[in-house]
C-alpha cells in the first residue's frame, strides 16, 4: 500500500491518546492517594487534545470530509464504522473524565473513568480490525495487527505520562518509567513476531490466478495505459526495498532502544528533559512503525501492474 | 436471484480497446457526473476509468501467446468491498445482484478499494468520490432504448462479441452456456469472493486438412482452378447476367 500521512498521524496520535489515559486510570486504580486532580486534568487534557488531534487528521483522508457524519451508519459490519463512533465517544469520556477530575472528588467519576477505559479497549480492537479483517492483505490479516497497535499505543502513552509526572508528579515517575520499559519491550516483542511471520508469508495470490492463465512465464506488456491511474498510485509505496529495510531499522531503533536508553538516564538522572525527548523520539519511530507497516502490505491488485515490493 | 454479470471471451477479444472507450464515453455523460481526465495532454496523464484492457504475454519466445484481458468490476456474489463501507455507500442490489456505489453517500475514504482484492475501484479525480463499473445499469433497464440496445456499452461496442452480457443465475441464458460449454473461469478463486464476470479460457484451435479437400474431390474434371461453366439458362446471381 501507499502509506497515506493522514492515517499514520491519526493511528499513531489517538494510539498516544489512548495509552496515556490507560496510564492515567490504572495510576489512579493502583496507587489510588497518589495521583493529584492536577496531574489528572492535564492527563485527561493532553490525552483528550491528542485524540482531537488524530480525528482532524484523519478527515484529510476524505475525498468529501463534509459527509464524515455519515460513516457511522454501518457499524454492523464495519470496522471503520466503528471507529468512527468509537473515537468521538471515548474522545468525549476523557473529556468528561477530566472534567470530574476538576471536581474532585467527585461522585461518578469512578463509573466515567471506567466507561472510558472500555472505550478505549474498544477502540484499540476497532483500530487494529481496519486492517487486519482484510483477508487478502496477508501481512495485516493476523490478530498480531491488533495486539501491536494496542501495545504499542500503550507504549507510547506510559511514555508521555512518565514525561508528565517528570514534570507535575515526580513521586509517580519510577512506577510509570517501568510501566511504560514493560510495554515497550512487549511492543517489541510483538511487532518483532510480526516482522517475522510477514517475511516468511507465502503470497495466495499470484498473476496466475489474477489472470486465470495456468503458465509459469507471464509478463505483462501494457497495464492498460500510458499514464499512473489510481491503481498504480494508492496501492504501492514505489520506493526500492533497501528504502524499506531503511525505515524497519529506522523503527527499530527509534521505537524501542533509543527512548528506553533515554528513558532510563531521564529517570536516573531525574532530567524530565530527557523523558520528554524519549516520548519525542519514540512516537517519530512509531510515525516510521506506521509508514512500513502500510508500505509492507503487498495487494493483490498489484499484480495487475506489475508492481512488486 | 438473477445475477447480471459479463463473461469476457479471452479467446477472441484481440485487445482493440474499444469496450474502453465506449465505457468511458458512456459513464462520462451521465447524470452521475464525469470522469476527469486530468493533464490528458502533459507529460503524466491520468484518469478514471471503469473498464481497461490489459495486455500480457504468457510463455517463452518464440513459443508466446498475447493475451488481451479486459478488467472491470467482478460484481462478486460475495463482494469484500460492501461490508466494510462505513456509510453505506458501497452496496450489493439484490434484484439483479449489481454492486454499485451511493455517490451522494460516499466519504471518499477509499477503504472499499483496499478491500477489492482485482483494483477495480476508482477514486473519481474531480468528484472525489468511489466510482466503478455499473453495468450501465443507467441503460440496460432504459425502456426508452431498443431491446437490443438493452446492453452494456462496453458490450455493444465489442467488434468481436468477446463480452457477453446476461444472467449467469439462469442456467439457459447466453451467459451461462458459455461458462459450462468453454470452461469459463473466475478471477482469483482462492478468496472466496465469487466474482459474477467470468472470463473464457483461450482454446486451441488446430486446422485439420484433409486429403480431399486438397485435391478438390469433388471437381469432376480434377482441374484445379477451373471452375465446371453452367449452362447459360441456369439461374444466375443476379438473374439478369448469365455466367
Amino acid at each position: 500500500m501507499n502509506p497515506a500521512l493522514s492515517v499514520i498521524l491519526l493511528t499513531t496520535l489517538i494510539g498516544a491518546g489512548q495509552g496515556l489515559f490507560v496510564a492515567l486510570y490504572v495510576a489512579t486504580l493502583v496507587a489510588p492517594g497518589r495521583v493529584s486532580p492536577h496531574f489528572a486534568v492535564v492527563a485527561s487534557a493532553v490525552s483528550a487534545t491528542l485524540l482531537v488531534l488524530g480525528l482532524v487528521a484523519s478527515f484529510f483522508h476524505l475525498g468529501r470530509p463534509e459527509r464524515a457524519w455519515r460513516a457511522a451508519a454501518r457499524w454492523r459490519t464495519s470496522w471503520l464504522s466503528r471507529e468512527v463512533i468509537v473515537l468521538p465517544a471515548f474522545t468525549a469520556a476523557v473529556f468528561a473524565y477530566g472534567v470530574a477530575q476538576a471536581r474532585a472528588p467527585a461522585p461518578a467519576m469512578e463509573w466515567i473513568g471506567a466507561a472510558a477505559t472500555l472505550l478505549c479497549v474498544t477502540l484499540f480492537v476497532c483500530t487494529g480490525m481496519i486492517y487486519a479483517c482484510i483477508r487478502f492483505l496477508q501481512e495485516w490479516a493476523t490478530p498480531l495487527t491488533v495486539v501491536n497497535y494496542t501495545l504499542l499505543g500503550c507504549a507510547s502513552g506510559a511514555m508521555l505520562a512518565t514525561a508528565l509526572a517528570a514534570y507535575l508528579e515526580p513521586a509517580l515517575v519510577p512506577g510509570y518509567a517501568a510501566a511504560t520499559a514493560l510495554a515497550t519491550l512487549a511492543g517489541l516483542a510483538t511487532r518483532t513476531l510480526s516482522l517475522v511471520r510477514n517475511a516468511r508469508l507465502r503470497p495466495k495470490s499470484t498473476v496466475q490466478t489474477a489472470i486465470g492463465i495456468k503458465h509459469p512465464s507471464i509478463r505483462q506488456i501494457s497495464p492498460g495505459f500510458t499514464g499512473g491511474s489510481f491503481n498504480t498510485r494508492e496501492f504501492f509505496h514505489h520506493r526500492t526495498r533497501e528504502f524499506l529495510r531503511a525505515i524497519r531499522w529506522l523503527f527499530l531503533v527509534l521505537a524501542f532502544p533509543l527512548p528506553l536508553a533515554l528513558l532510563w538516564a531521564g529517570t536516573a538522572l531525574a532530567l524530565p528533559f530527557a523523558i520528554a525527548a524519549a516520548f519525542a523520539i519514540q512516537y517519530a519511530g512509531l510515525l516510521a512503525e506506521r509508514w512500513f507497516f502500510f508500505a509492507q502490505a503487498n495487494h493483490p491488485q498489484n499484480l495487475y501492474y506489475g508492481l512488486t515490493g | 436471484m438473477t445475477q447480471l454479470a459479463l463473461v469476457i471471451d479471452l479467446n477472441v477479444c484481440v485487445g482493440c480497446q474499444a469496450c474502453v472507450t465506449s465505457c468511458k464515453e458512456w459513464n462520462t455523460s451521465g447524470q452521475a457526473g464525469g470522469l476527469a481526465d486530468l493533464n490528458p495532454y502533459g507529460a503524466d496523464p491520468t484518469g478514471t476509468f471503469f473498464n481497461r484492457v490489459q495486455t500480457f504475454e504468457v510463455g517463452e519466445f518464440p513459443n508466446t501467446q498475447t493475451v488481451h484481458f479486459p478488467k472491470s468490476c467482478l460484481h462478486c456474489e460475495d463482494p469484500p468491498c460492501v461490508p466494510v463501507c462505513p456509510t453505506g455507500a458501497s452496496y450489493k442490489r439484490a434484484e439483479d445482484g449489481i454492486v454499485l456505489v451511493d455517490y451522494d453517500k460516499c466519504i471518499g475514504c477509499k477503504y472499499c478499494a483496499w478491500a477489492c482484492p482485482y483494483g477495480v475501484r476508482e477514486v473519481e479525480n474531480e468528484r472525489k468520490v468511489m466510482t466503478k463499473c455499473t453495468l450501465c445499469v443507467d441503460r440496460i433497464y432504459d425502456t426508452g432504448l431498443p431491446p437490443s440496445d438493452r446492453r452494456p456499452a462496453c458490450v455493444m461496442a465489442c467488434p468481436t462479441s468477446a463480452r457477453l452480457f446476461g444472467d449467469i443465475h439462469d442456467p439457459e441464458s447466453e451467459v451461462s452456456r458459455a461458462i459450462r460449454d468453454h470452461a469459463g473461469y473466475a478471477l482469483m478463486p482462492e478468496w472466496g469472493t465469487h466474482p459474477s464476470n467470468h472470463y473464457l479460457p483461450r482454446r486451441r484451435t488446430d486446422a485439420h486438412h484433409h486429403d480431399d479437400q486438397l485435391v478438390r474431390a469433388d471437381n469432376p474434371l480434377h482441374i484445379e482452378g477451373r471452375q465446371p461453366k453452367p449452362s447459360p439458362k441456369d439461374p444466375a446471381l443476379d438473374d439478369v447476367t448469365s455466367w
